[in-house]
């Protein structure tokens, strides 16, 4: 084991001085007295080694004595990893004493003493490769796979497999040998390095299905699929978290892992709060019980908030191995940038815009490349879909962290500060957003398989109304009311029912803050006649009072129970007004 | 912080800039508290053998032969019940003529608390004021600063805000503070006879800047105390938040780190959220609140310190001269308090937020209306109603002076959307407004 002398302090930058040869990324602990502080090597020059701490770094001095782990940063992976709440290095906060964090202290992730009831999927003699489904265990209401180590390399022979019976992670399960009649013991789980990503499967197609969210302006008109990803950048205070959170109960995945990233410890409490209680809507078990979170809330240390977005990505590439949907939710990966950025500038590199590191666009490609749909050797299909939030300096989107994600990520879901001010929720700029799925051939011919031959087109002609609506806008402001044709007064206002009905949704009224993608069709094509229709009014004073009623209407539907009884009457006394504008 | 006896005296400076001086010293901590001459120094870096200091008044007149004595531990107070209705400058020393503090020594800047053994804050706070209460609803362990531009009167309305909260503790920590305004706050406090719920922690604009660096931690240590060990419902109230980043600043600036966005170091977001992270709800019933300022520069909010600030705060109150009615009110659309979904129609009436909602909207609808106006355009008869109800809602709702409980404030804002509006235009929730509105069709 190669050990050290700290040299040097700098905030959270430790220098060390080593005896023996480290790599980069290793782990080293600085010891302290009784404390153990963990850090991560960042870059070593001749003999010494620059280690980013993972710790308050108060008291550290010249001489400490260092120890190097040998491997880099892992997490450890197997039955339990669900309803846990991690900090960035996958210590069980749970499990932590006291009121306040202590310095030093790492709890173990998983559980060493509950009997998980395991099923052998395998049998001996057969064939094994990396990730190969050995048997299963039921780990809340998930059929959690036990697979093969990702890092075994060749195949290997399955000399045994434990019988259906309860075992701890600690007990072997298996015993496996390869051709050179190297032998070893398997147990329910394995170690894995969290910034390389797992990539133990056949093939990474393009995303051929939908992540539904239950946002009418995610599913509807700017799509995520399933293995995709998206990002939402906005200024402070526009909505970004709740749009998360609402996603993070509503979305269709089987697994929610959600990364709170350097942002507020009380967001976090929130979800602990509700997310015991509440149930998902697809499965009528609770959310917690597919839920793992990651809290590296913004006030503990920084270099392990750049971990936290690995290890959650980690956490949902081994459910994705199991043949599972796996949402990844991230809020904020500028928080992580930002770690970066500190950690870059100590070590005094040469800072690219903003100070940002140079290769921050590289850092952040590579991390959404690690989402997607694949199919595992075994045929099976699992998913990583990645979400994450950006929070823009001073809300302008032509900053690094923006303008390289818009680069890596598939969507974009533009927070405007405008909407949120009229409480237009969710802010989602419908103008400036897109889903490029809306584009590809698989999604295309996935949506009009679910939802008809003619939704995307559909889709399309709202949204080019949304646009017109916007010009017949800017026209009337310029020209006046009595300036512009009649028309224009009804394309506006049209373009207000599509917003009214189907882009905002009140994230905080139980109704409404979910809509089912039956829910959606509908809308889409009530909206659709009322857009498709011809409207005569004498003079644009009409024109307002009139959609107004509408909107109002389906506004009203909007809050009631899809197809509901109240939702029906609401919905005859739109057609009463739709047959009154006839007339008129 | 005495010095101890036996601690090794050091009388070689090897380098002075104009806030840092480096010597060799062995066996030194990082964040290490250290005398030169008079002078509190912390170690802000080491390299082999060399520290690094950071001397809070400033290096002007140190000699390369001044004295430097460790003290062996990073910055301290001393806390008791005996804090209580004390005044005390930035390193925790009285200055009220009073008795140094004994209690037991904590290190301040602390650690954080296990997210896990928070409780989600629940606890509404009323301050009368409707700009706050009606639309931006405060609750206990929160963090919310106001924005304010230099010439509002921004320490009046939290004065205001922190005497009716009802509060055990009230911890005011004054950074770049003038000498009026510390004077204003303690007349306050005694004639609320407050003061013996009042710990102050004062840096005037008299003191040196980079002093201020340690008044929130200070601060916020004595409200742990109180509320931790003594189970108290405590307010933090910090201003001017922007003059501690500028001291930050300064810091950062003079050991040569590259600064970010407005010559801010990289790291003030870190930096102020280690702040603002400390208000909390515990599951005992101990919280600590914090209400700050954020004083702006021409109501720039996209500027770094108040951008890093709302990326961490929950909420702001954004104060505005409103010069239709010629009073400051708390502008709805910049504020927000992103806590008020725990307590709007849970601790309140049902109707709170489906009628905070309507009335917004409908005044950003004025705004739209006046902006129409000011180009020049004739106003529909729709646009002069929203403005009537604007200048009307501003008067008898934003403007902060208004003092009423929370359920008078959703009856005279029902009133004035009668008044004004169809329930069309209002746009409620059925079940809602068949219950409160009280108008025509
Ligand atoms: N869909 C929504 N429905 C109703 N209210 C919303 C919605 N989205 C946001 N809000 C309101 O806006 C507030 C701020 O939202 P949120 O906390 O998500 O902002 P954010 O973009 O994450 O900000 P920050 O970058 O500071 O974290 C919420 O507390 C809520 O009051
Ligand atoms: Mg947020």
């Amino acid at each position: 084991m190669t050990t050290g002398k700290v040299t040097g302090v700098t905030a959270n930058l430790i220098t060390v001085e080593v005896d023996g040869p480290v790599s980069q990324n290793e782990i080293a602990y600085i010891l302290m007295g009784e404390e153990r502080l963990m850090s991560e090597v960042i870059r070593v020059t001749g003999n010494t080694a620059s280690v980013q701490c993972f710790e308050s770094t108060r008291g550290v001095r010249s001489g400490l004595p260092v120890e190097f782990a040998g491997g880099m940063l892992e997490v450890e992976l197997g039955p339990g990893l669900l309803s846990k709440n991690y900090d960035g290095l996958q210590n069980d906060l749970d499990k932590k004493e006291g009121l306040f964090l202590k310095r030093g202290e790492y709890t173990s992730p998983l559980d060493e003493e509950i009997q998980y009831e395991f099923t052998p999927l395998a049998a001996s003699g057969d064939t094994v490769i990396a990730g190969h489904w050995l048997g299963e265990v039921k780990e809340n209401w998930v059929n959690h796979k036990i697979m093969a180590p990702f890092t075994l390399k060749g195949e290997w022979k399955l000399e045994s497999i434990a019988d259906k019976n309860h075992y701890t992670i600690r007990d072997t399960i298996a015993v496996i040998t390869d051709a050179d009649g190297e032998r070893r013991e398997l147990t329910m789980t394995q170690r894995w390095p969290v910034k390389v990503p797992i990539k133990v499967y056949r093939e990474k197609p393009r995303p051929f299905r939908l992540m539904y969210t239950g946002y009418r302006i995610m599913d509807t008109f700017n799509p995520l699929a399933e293995g995709g990803t998206g990002f939402i950048p906005g200024p402070f205070g526009s909505g970004k978290t709740v749009v998360q959170h609402t996603v993070s109960k509503n979305a269709s995945a089987d697994i929610i892992i959600i990364a709170a990233c350097g942002e507020r410890a009380n967001e976090v409490v929130e979800i602990f709060a509700e997310f015991p209680e509440l149930e998902d809507p697809r499965t009528g078990r609770k959310l917690f019980e597919r839920t793992t979170i990651i809290c590296n809330t913004s006030n503990m240390p920084v270099a392990a908030r750049e971990a936290s977005v690995y290890t959650a990505m980690t956490i949902g590439e081994y459910y994705r191995q199991m043949g599972l949907s796996v949402l990844l939710l991230a809020d904020s990966t500028s928080r992580w940038a930002q770690a970066l950025r500190e950690m870059s500038n100590r070590l005094e590199e040469l800072p690219g815009p903003d100070a940002f590191p140079m290769d921050l666009s590289a850092i952040i490609a590579n991390f959404y490349s690690r989402a997607g749909v694949v199919y595992l050797n075994n045929g099976e299909t699992g998913a990583v879909t990645f979400l994450g939030t950006v929070s823009p300096a001073g809300g302008n989107l032509k900053e690094p962290v923006t303008e390289s994600t818009k680069k890596a990520a598939q969507c974009f879901y533009a927070l405007s500060q405008k909407r949120a001010d009229s409480k237009r929720y969710p802010a989602i700029d419908p103008q400036e957003s897109y889903s490029k799925y809306l584009e590809s051939p698989e999604i295309r011919s996935f949506l009009t398989e679910r939802s008809g031959e003619n939704w995307v087109a559909d889709v399309l002609s709202l949204k080019n109304r949304m646009l017109r609506g916007k010009e017949a806008q800017d026209q009337i402001s310029i020209l006046g009311d009595d300036g512009v044709p009649v028309d224009y007064h009804v394309d506006f206002w049209k373009s207000e029912v599509i917003d009214a009905a189907l882009i905002q949704q009140d994230a905080f009224d139980p109704i409404d803050r979910f809509a089912s993608v039956d829910r959606q069709e509908y809308g889409l094509k009530v909206v659709k006649e009322i857009c498709d229709r011809d409207f005569s009014f004498g003079s644009f004073e009409e024109v307002a009072p009139y959609f107004k009623k509408l909107i109002n209407s389906l506004k009203q539907m909007n809050f009631c129970e899809f197809d509901s009884g109240q939702f029906k009457e609401f919905e005859s006394e739109l057609q009463t007004t739709l047959n009154e504008g006839e007339v008129a | 912080m005495q010095s101890r006896a036996f601690q090794k005296i050091h009388t070689k400076v090897d380098k002075i800039t104009k806030a840092t001086i480096t010597l060799k010293a062995t066996d030194v901590g990082n964040e290490e508290m250290a005398w030169v001459d008079e002078r509190l120094a912390q170690v802000v870096k080491i390299n082999g053998n060399e520290v690094t200091l950071q001397i809070f008044v400033g290096t002007e007149g140190i000699s390369t032969d001044a004295q430097v004595v460790f003290l062996g531990k990073p910055p301290t107070l001393k806390v008791s019940d005996d804090l209580a209705g004390r005044f005390f400058n930035a390193y925790g020393r009285p200055i009220d003529g009073g008795p140094e503090v004994e209690g037991e020594e904590r290190e301040i800047g602390g650690p954080s608390v296990n997210p896990v053994r928070r409780k989600q804050p629940n606890q509404l706070i009323a301050t009368g004021i409707a700009g706050i209460d009606l639309n931006n609803t405060l609750v206990t362990g929160q963090k919310i600063p106001f924005f304010a531009d230099s010439d509002q009167p921004y320490n009046e309305v939290m004065a205001k805000v922190a005497l009716k909260a009802k509060a055990d503790k009230i911890i005011l920590g004054g950074m770049g503070l003038s000498n009026d305004d510390y004077l204003y706050f303690k007349a306050l406090f005694e004639n609320a006879g407050a003061l013996d719920k009042i710990i102050s922690f004062i840096n005037t604009t008299e003191n040196p800047p980079v002093e201020r660096l340690l008044v929130p931690d200070l601060a916020l240590t004595a409200a742990e105390y109180f509320a931790v060990d003594k189970n108290e419902k405590v307010l933090v109230l910090l201003t001017d938040m922007t003059l501690y980043a500028d001291a930050l600043a300064i810091v950062s600036n003079k050991m040569d780190q590259i600064p970010s966005k407005d010559s801010m170091p990289g790291s003030l977001y870190s930096d102020l959220a280690k702040v603002y992270e400390k208000a909390v709800q515990f599951p005992a019933g101990g919280s600590i609140t914090i209400i700050a300022v954020t004083t702006l520069s021409g109501g720039d909010i996209t500027h770094a310190i108040p951008d890093n600030t709302g990326y961490i705060t929950e909420g702001q109150l954004f104060l505005r001269t409103d010069t239709d009615i010629g009073k400051v009110i708390i502008d709805p659309f910049r504020s927000l308090s992103r806590l008020k979904q725990q307590v709007i129609g849970k601790k309140t009436r049902e109707d709170h937020g489906p009628v905070m909602n309507a009335a917004v909207r409908l005044y950003a609808d004025a705004a739209e209306a006046k902006t129409k106006r000011d180009n020049g355009f004739d106003l529909s008869e729709y646009d002069v109603r929203t403005i009537n109800f604007a200048r009307q809602y501003s008067e008898s709702l934003l403007a902060i002076d208004v003092d009423l409980d929370i359920d008078a404030m959703l009856d005279v804002t029902w009133r004035l959307l009668e008044s004004h509006f169809s329930l069309d235009e209002v746009g409620i929730k059925k079940a809602v407004s068949d219950k409160y509105w009280q108008g025509g069709e």
